[in-house]
């Protein structure tokens, strides 16, 4: 039988059986309205109130803090749009975020801009650092927001979130971070590391899709992006997705419980991993060593494109993901890559492998025994690989 | 996304290699664009023998290099003056709209190998297969591939 990876943790991750038991109620005979009265209701009503405290409570937030949202990318647009569109109203017309944010962070303040929004994007070093004297620096008068992503998704570079966000209250602006890689991967403490407002997402914690939060600090004025009923302190309209946010909680309570010891496990197979990778001639790893997401493996392969890399890695069953520009519907490849200078051609020949949880060093001896085979395969087709070869020889 | 046929082709492609002193040569596409193709024909009294190709690219650009060197092997050289993008799309069950650009890159593989083939025999190949479009022809990144 055919062997299946998974190593592909930040793209999503396998639901734990936790979280699902937790949710099957809420999926079967728990079907109550939350905002209903009768007793079905407001048994409803307390599981969500329950996994709201299980959120608060891994990242040092108080409860009332937390609101629930379909995910990591409405708690993105809801923090940027919410306080930006706000504070224009007291000529506060500026936004400070980085080249290489996910998409939900870019293009939502691509969106502002359209709405007269000045917008600055703070490069980061060739290791995948954002600098905080670059912030400050970059701070203005009217600057409304700061958004600065925890953990990059695609090199897993650890950003210097405390520093950041107390440049940020020096200053009087609001700091917002997209933590939707690093929950769960990194100990979070909201209060402690200056951060007013914070997005996360289930799915990446072992939880289910359609569910995420944004913590965001009492005394932030937020205005809302859903209208309607009076859900989530009247703040988020909509039903709540009664068994999602108990799965949700139940899954950053199961994996915020030792986070050194999880990070610990997942960095063993990782570096091994990593060094049986890079004794392949003519790789070189992305994104620095020092502050990295436990899990995260980002190199490029000269001479090779990631897509057929990616193709030949699923037909040995291992599920990755890789920055060329053939997965991503555009011809361009990754703009976290070519943040960090990566050259084109390079960043074509890029592969991400994320491990998690429920990898074995199984896992890792077996993708260690694939990668090579595969890229020897390519390269000995590739005319890309043969021009480099010959340039070595001359 | 991709047909079976296309897997079919990328993971057993068909005519992978060189031709030592080959008829013609074409090379089309650039690394920093992320597709490169690279064709060689051997032309013996005006059929193609025989066609060889190496490719650095995704998986279409693999699957269509390699169904382009089976629709020309054994046929003559006017018949593969006339192979096109939407035939090789069509002999592979379809590619998806983002990859359309690769079965260009290999009609244009087919005809660089040809426009050798016909420089090297005197005559001009301009007045058979018209100007070479290159990169500007190509549909979508934002890159400066420099040509």
């Amino acid at each position: 039988m055919k062997r299946t990876v998974y190593a592909d943790n930040s793209a999503t991750t396998k639901i734990s059986p936790k979280a699902l038991d937790a949710m099957m109620p809420y999926l079967t005979e728990e079907y109550g309205n939350p905002s209903s009265i009768y007793s079905k209701g407001r048994e409803a009503k307390k599981a969500v109130e329950e996994a709201r405290r299980k959120v608060a409570k891994a990242i040092g937030a108080e409860t009332n803090e937390v609101y629930f949202t379909s995910g990591g990318s409405e708690a993105d647009n809801w923090a940027i749009k919410g306080t930006a569109r706000r504070l224009a109203k007291k000529g506060k017309k500026h936004i400070i975020t980085t080249v290489f944010e996910h998409h939900a962070v870019l293009h939502t303040v691509s969106s502002l801009e359209k709405e007269g929004f000045e917008i600055t994007y703070i490069k980061v070093s060739k290791d995948g650092y954002v600098d905080p004297e670059d912030v400050k620096n970059a701070i203005r008068d009217d600057t409304a927001i700061v958004s600065v992503m925890y953990a990059n998704n695609e090199i897993g570079s650890i950003q210097p979130i405390s520093e950041i966000g107390a440049i940020c209250h020096k200053r009087g602006v609001l700091f917002h971070t997209d933590a939707v890689q690093a929950l769960g991967n990194v100990e979070i403490d909201v209060k402690k590391q200056n951060i007013d407002m914070m997005s996360m997402s289930a799915h990446k914690v072992h939880g289910p899709k359609g569910v995420g939060a944004l913590y965001c600090r009492k005394g932030i004025i937020l205005q809302n992006l859903i209208d309607g009923g009076a859900q989530e302190r009247s703040k988020r309209a909509g039903t709540e997705n009664t068994a999602g946010i108990v799965g949700f909680g139940s899954a950053i309570e199961e994996i915020c419980e030792n986070i050194p010891e999880r990070a610990k496990r997942i960095s063993q197979m990782r570096d091994k991993l990593l060094a049986n990778i890079l004794k392949i001639d003519r790789v070189r790893l992305n994104g620095g060593m020092e502050n990295r997401m436990p899990g995260n493996i980002n190199v490029s392969f000269e001479g090779v494109e990631g897509e057929s890399l990616l193709l030949w890695l699923d037909l040995n069953g291992i599920c990755a993901s890789s920055g060329s520009a053939c997965t991503s519907g555009s011809l361009d490849p990754s703009h976290v890559l070519l943040a960090i200078g990566l050259p084109a051609e390079i960043a074509h020949g890029s592969l991400r492998i994320s491990l998690g949880d429920y990898n074995t060093m199984e896992d890792v001896d077996y993708i260690s025994e694939k990668i090579p085979e595969i890229i020897t395969r390519l390269r000995a087709m590739s005319p890309l690989w043969e021009r480099i070869v010959k340039g070595e020889n001359k | 996304m991709y047909s079976d046929k296309v897997m079919e082709h990328f993971s057993n492609p068909r005519n992978v290699g060189e031709i030592e002193n080959a008829d013609g040569i074409g090379e089309v596409g650039n690394a920093v664009c992320g597709d490169i193709m690279k064709m060689y024909i051997k032309v013996e009294n005006n059929i193609i023998t025989d066609v060889k190709f190496k490719t650095f690219g995704c998986g279409a650009a693999i699957a269509t290099s390699s169904m382009a060197t089976e629709m020309i092997k054994g046929k003559s050289i006017d018949e593969a003056v006339k192979l096109s993008n939407k035939a090789v799309i069509e002999a592979l069950d379809g590619l998806p709209p983002a990859k359309i650009h690769c079965s260009v890159l290999a009609e244009e593989a087919v005809k660089a190998a040809l426009s050798d083939y016909y420089t090297k025999q005197g005559i001009d190949p301009v007045s058979i297969l018209g100007e070479q479009k290159g990169c500007s022809s190509c549909s979508g990144c934002n890159l400066n591939c420099g040509e």
